[in-house]
């Protein structure tokens, strides 16, 4: 077990590299840089010099291999560089905003697994019935309306019946976190509803699948409770895939919000994302790159790790 | 041990009901299962009787209504489709149909046990085996945790699980197959029940295993009492176990009575004909398999009438009414009119026309030749990739043309990847393979085109073989085109309609997809394939495992057939002795990826000088009740060693009777011991 997880952990670090390569020189293969935005991006008329000027300044003028050099080297010392905007350090513009958007996403992750266990559970073993159609026309709506329109709708809704709107600017949850959770906890339902609809229908077709199998017969052919069947026999197999679409779609909550933030004029990840690729600003953009697929390669140890230790078959394999 | 006199056992046990009274009453049992296409009738009328401490044996054909009888007596049926109508089953004075959930519950696991057919599947992979024993344990007999384990133990001490303690603790896919099976007897004997009802329960084992597991299920069921039902399409099994026998055929009993009775004095045209089907080591092999023609009815149209009369030779007028289930002159019951007219010897099974022997023609030259074939396969991850799996080593033999070349051996043995490696789908690590003159490895892309066109393959299962997706003519069709064989469509068409008349399908199958056939309708549809492209050389993968007894005689007959007519030569893979000693002429023993002993057919079944042949040969149960019982099982002890770890020296020394300290040094070499028989062992 402990090989096994020092491997992954190694493994991330090709990986990692791999995909900062991608982005360092995706990034200057397109045209235009940050100068050009910053000096002449709202039409304004500025000098050539002023322009090579201001490059020199931020270091653009360099070979590109050795600004690539020396972002790898900072990234080793754990240290992603100034961005080029703000001309704070990228950790610190990233930070303030991971915190929203991390917490949003675990609030999510919280109260889609609250609900999908036992809606896709109580689906399964009441297939075709008036429950499981209910589950089902809950789920496709979860999954086909989009999250920021369902947002929007829970903020019309607060605003008509109680006349009441969350709070707008972010309080951290260790600051006051009424003053917290009343501002995050919409967000995390509008995006928690969509997260919840998939992981539903998984552990439903998984369980459905599980209640077939011939260990289920044989529980039953021993004279196992009916409940115990399903919850030690049979729904500890069927979370095993579920597991891997948590992990997926909690990924995706970092940094895939853009649209769910400005509806609920959340400061985060995709905001701050969105911003850099507009402002051609290449230090944090690859910042922010490096630090969604660290995030990525991050959650699927995770998941892999968990496998192993719900599954014997990978603990010992 | 014996468990009865443990304490816990003592006390687990109500005090007995009337001892003269059957175990077990079937009475008229009707299953059914609402699909899409119908009411399926699954059982139909089914009565029958255990006693207590009783072995009594259901066989079937699939789809005959074994496994649904046992499972409606559990009450263990899908809830949403299965149903029963009519029927009464009544078990130590109670009647099962009329309990409710929870007290049916109480029984399962208590009373009755089942044990299942796959033991790969029917543990929990995510939880301990031990777990998985104590279960029923605590939920039963209340026990707490630590009596419990004392008992789970004990259990496994008794199923022969070595070392019992440290296994609690691991998962099952730590277990072999046949260890697997034993853990589903331990769970099954658990709380010390009446009855246990095993389905199958050797039939997905190695000859080997299976012996051990059948020897072991028989000594419990004695020692502790305890009533079986067995249920099982593998007649020599029944002869090695049953006390009874009941013979299921479409949903109905057509025979039921006493083992020797139905085995030696079958009053049914159904267990005669399948008695006769079977090929047997116990007997002289006859020119051609004996089959019962055609198929079993669907079960969607209830008939009226015999169901087997479209089968049966002795079909006479009155065969359009339901004969009675009726008393016979051997004490059992038939379901045929004609039954006091077998009893007389009126009628018996016709041997089967033509005598014609398979000669093989006697060329010097091999089609095939297999010069110390060697197949690795690399194991484990990480950063070493070094560690090899020997799936095969140093195989060497030749096949001429128009010969069957039977290969047996047990699962692991490395038949399946010598198949593999002379159909080129795998390369191999050492030795050369010339076909026809031809050197596979050095072949270029033209001579490997020709030689893919000579071999072909029939594979094991007829289900997953086939592309569900193509109409059997695309499918027999496809070889035509690919290879440009015939010129045109039509011809094509014309070819196709041939070659599925060769193989006993009407021309009108070939509208038909491959799930609107039968098993061995889908076999033939295999063998037209693989002859649409005329070959020379068919490797046969298990051909005829899958399939059922009746049925595996049509296409073993049919195999032969087409051997004459075309002069195909055979290379005959399969773990079954019986049907190898039918259709080869020369047999290949291979045990752990070495070839242990070729001979001739007859010298080989008559005289094996290998201990693994005779292992092999004394653990194959024979359909005869006489002999079965009559007989000590010599057991193999032990299973299959690891490939990561292989032994040193003789491979079979692990298992092997004869075994000395020289066996565990010397790789014995394959040598002549006697003209054309061959052995690697260095005791003969």
């Amino acid at each position: 077990m402990l090989r096994y997880t020092v491997n992954r952990v190694l493994l991330m670090i090709p990986t990692l590299i791999g995909v900062a390569v991608l982005v360092f020189f995706l990034l200057r293969v397109v045209p235009g840089d940050i100068v050009e935005v910053k000096l002449r991006g709202d039409g304004g008329n500025v000098s050539q010099a002023t322009v090579e000027m201001e490059r020199k300044r931020l270091g653009l003028d360099r070979p590109i291999l050795t600004q690539f050099g020396d972002w790898m080297v900072g990234m080793a010392k754990g240290d992603l560089g100034i961005s080029m905007w703000t001309e704070r350090p990228v950790i610190e513009e990233i930070s303030l905003r991971l915190e929203l958007s991390l917490q949003v996403a675990l609030m999510a992750t919280f109260i889609a697994v609250l609900l999908a266990i036992p809606m896709g559970t109580l689906a399964a073993l009441f297939r075709d019935t008036w429950i499981d159609y209910t589950v089902r026309i809950l789920t496709i709506g979860g999954i086909s309306i989009p999250a920021f329109w369902f947002g929007m709708l829970i903020m019309l809704s607060l605003l008509a019946f109680f006349n009441w709107l969350p709070p707008i600017t972010f309080t951290p949850i260790y600051v006051d976190p009424i003053a917290n959770l009343t501002q995050l906890i919409w967000p995390a339902m509008a995006v928690g509803y969509r997260y919840c609809a998939v992981v539903a229908r998984m552990i439903r077709s998984s369980l459905l699948e599980v209640l077939n199998e011939d260990y289920i017969r044989t529980a039953r052919a021993k004279g196992v409770y009916e409940r115990t069947v399903i919850s030690r026999h049979a729904l500890r197999n069927a979370l095993l895939p579920a597991i891997t679409v948590i992990g997926l779609e909690f990924t995706f909550l970092i940094g895939g919000l853009v649209v769910t933030e400005q509806v609920f004029n959340l400061n985060g990840i995709g905001q701050l994302f969105v911003q850099s690729v507009s402002r051609n600003d290449f230090m944090l953009i690859q910042g922010m790159v490096m630090l969604i697929a660290a995030f990525y390669v991050f959650v699927n140890l995770i998941i892999d790790l968990l496998y192993a230790v719900f599954d014997p078959r990978i603990r010992y394999g | 041990m014996n468990i009865v006199e443990t304490p816990l056992g003592a006390q687990a046990r109500e005090p007995k009901t009337d001892a003269a009274a059957p175990l077990l009453e079937v009475v008229d049992l009707h299953t059914e299962f609402v699909t899409a296409r119908g009411i399926v009738r699954a059982v139909e009328g089914v009565s029958f009787t255990v006693r207590r401490g009783e072995v009594v044996a259901i066989v079937g054909e699939s789809g005959s209504g074994k496994s649904v009888t046992a499972l409606s007596i559990m009450r263990l049926l899908p809830r949403q489709s299965a149903r029963i109508p009519k029927g009464r089953i009544v078990f130590d004075g109670r009647s099962l149909l009329d309990l409710d959930d929870e007290q049916m519950r109480k029984l399962r696991g208590r009373d009755i046990s089942m044990i299942f057919q796959e033991p790969m599947t029917s543990l929990n992979p995510i939880l301990t085996i031990g777990l998985q024993i104590t279960e029923p344990l605590k939920i039963h007999l209340g026990m707490t945790d630590a009596q419990a384990q004392a008992r789970a133990v004990e259990l496994l001490g008794l199923v022969g699980i070595p070392d019992p303690e440290g296994r609690l603790e691991q998962y099952p896919h730590q277990f072999s197959g046949g260890m697997r099976q034993r853990v589903m007897i331990a769970i099954g004997l658990a709380c010390n029940p009446k009855l246990i009802i095993a389905d199958e329960p050797t039939t997905a084992l190695d000859v080997t295993i299976q012996a051990q597991i059948l020897e072991l299920m028989k000594n419990l069921s004695r020692k502790l009492n305890i009533a079986l039902i067995i249920i099982t399409h593998n007649l020599g099994v029944v002869a090695r176990y049953a006390d009874r026998v009941i013979v299921l055929y479409a949903a109905r009993v057509a025979e039921q009575g006493s083992a020797d009775a139905v085995f030696h004095r079958p009053r049914h045209p159904y267990s005669m004909g399948l008695l006769r089907s079977v090929p047997r080591l116990d007997r002289p092999r006859g020119a051609k398999l004996e089959t019962i023609e055609g198929l079993p009815p669907n079960l969607v149209d209830g008939s009226s009438g015999c169901r087997f009369a479209p089968r049966c030779p002795y079909r006479i007028a009155v065969c359009d009414q339901e004969p009675p289930l009726s008393p016979t002159d051997t004490g059992g019951f038939s379901r045929c009119h004609r039954h006091a007219e077998i009893a007389t010897g009126k009628i018996t099974w016709a041997a089967a026309e033509g005598k014609a022997e398979i000669t093989a023609a006697t060329s010097a030259e091999p089609l095939l030749s297999v010069r110390n074939l060697s197949k690795y396969f690399p194991v484990g991850g990480g950063w070493r990739r070094d560690r090899v799996v020997r799936a095969v080593e140093d195989v060497s033999f030749d096949i001429f043309p128009g010969e069957t070349l039977g290969l047996v051996g047990e699962s692991g043995c490395g038949k399946t990847t010598v198949g593999r490696l002379i159909l080129h789908l795998e390369t191999p690590t050492k030795g050369s393979i010339r076909l026809a003159g031809i050197d596979l490895a050095s072949a270029t892309a033209a001579d490997l085109k020709t030689m893919r066109r000579k071999v072909q393959v029939i594979f094991q299962d007829p289900y997953s073989s086939l592309n569900p997706r193509m109409t059997v003519g695309q499918i027999v069709g496809e070889p035509l085109h690919v290879y440009r064989i015939v010129p045109g469509a039509q011809q094509a068409e014309a070819r196709v309609a041939e070659l599925l008349e060769n193989v006993g399908l009407r021309r009108e199958m070939a509208e038909r997809y491959p799930h609107q056939l039968s098993g061995g309708q889908r076999q033939r549809v295999g063998i037209a394939r693989a002859l649409a492209m005329e070959p020379s050389f068919i490797v046969c993968d298990e051909a005829v495992s899958a399939l059922d007894v009746s049925i595996q005689g049509q296409i073993i007959n049919l195999l032969e057939e087409l051997q004459r007519k075309y002069g195909l030569a055979y290379l005959f893979i399969a773990h079954d002795l019986a049907v190898v000693r039918h259709i080869s002429l020369r047999v290949v023993v291979m045990y752990f990826g070495r070839i242990m002993e070729v001979a001739d057919r007859d010298t080989l079944y008559r005289e094996p000088l290998h201990p693994y042949t005779k292992v092999l040969l004394d653990a194959a149960p024979v359909p005869d009740p006489t002999i079965e019982k009559g007989r000590e099982p010599r057991l193999i002890k032990g299973e299959l060693p690891s490939h990561l770890a292989p032994p040193a020296g003789c491979v079979f020394n692990t298992r092997c009777p004869i075994a000395s300290q020289e066996c565990r040094e010397v790789v014995p070499p394959l040598e002549q011991k006697k003209p054309g028989h061959y052995a690697a062992c260095i005791k003969v």
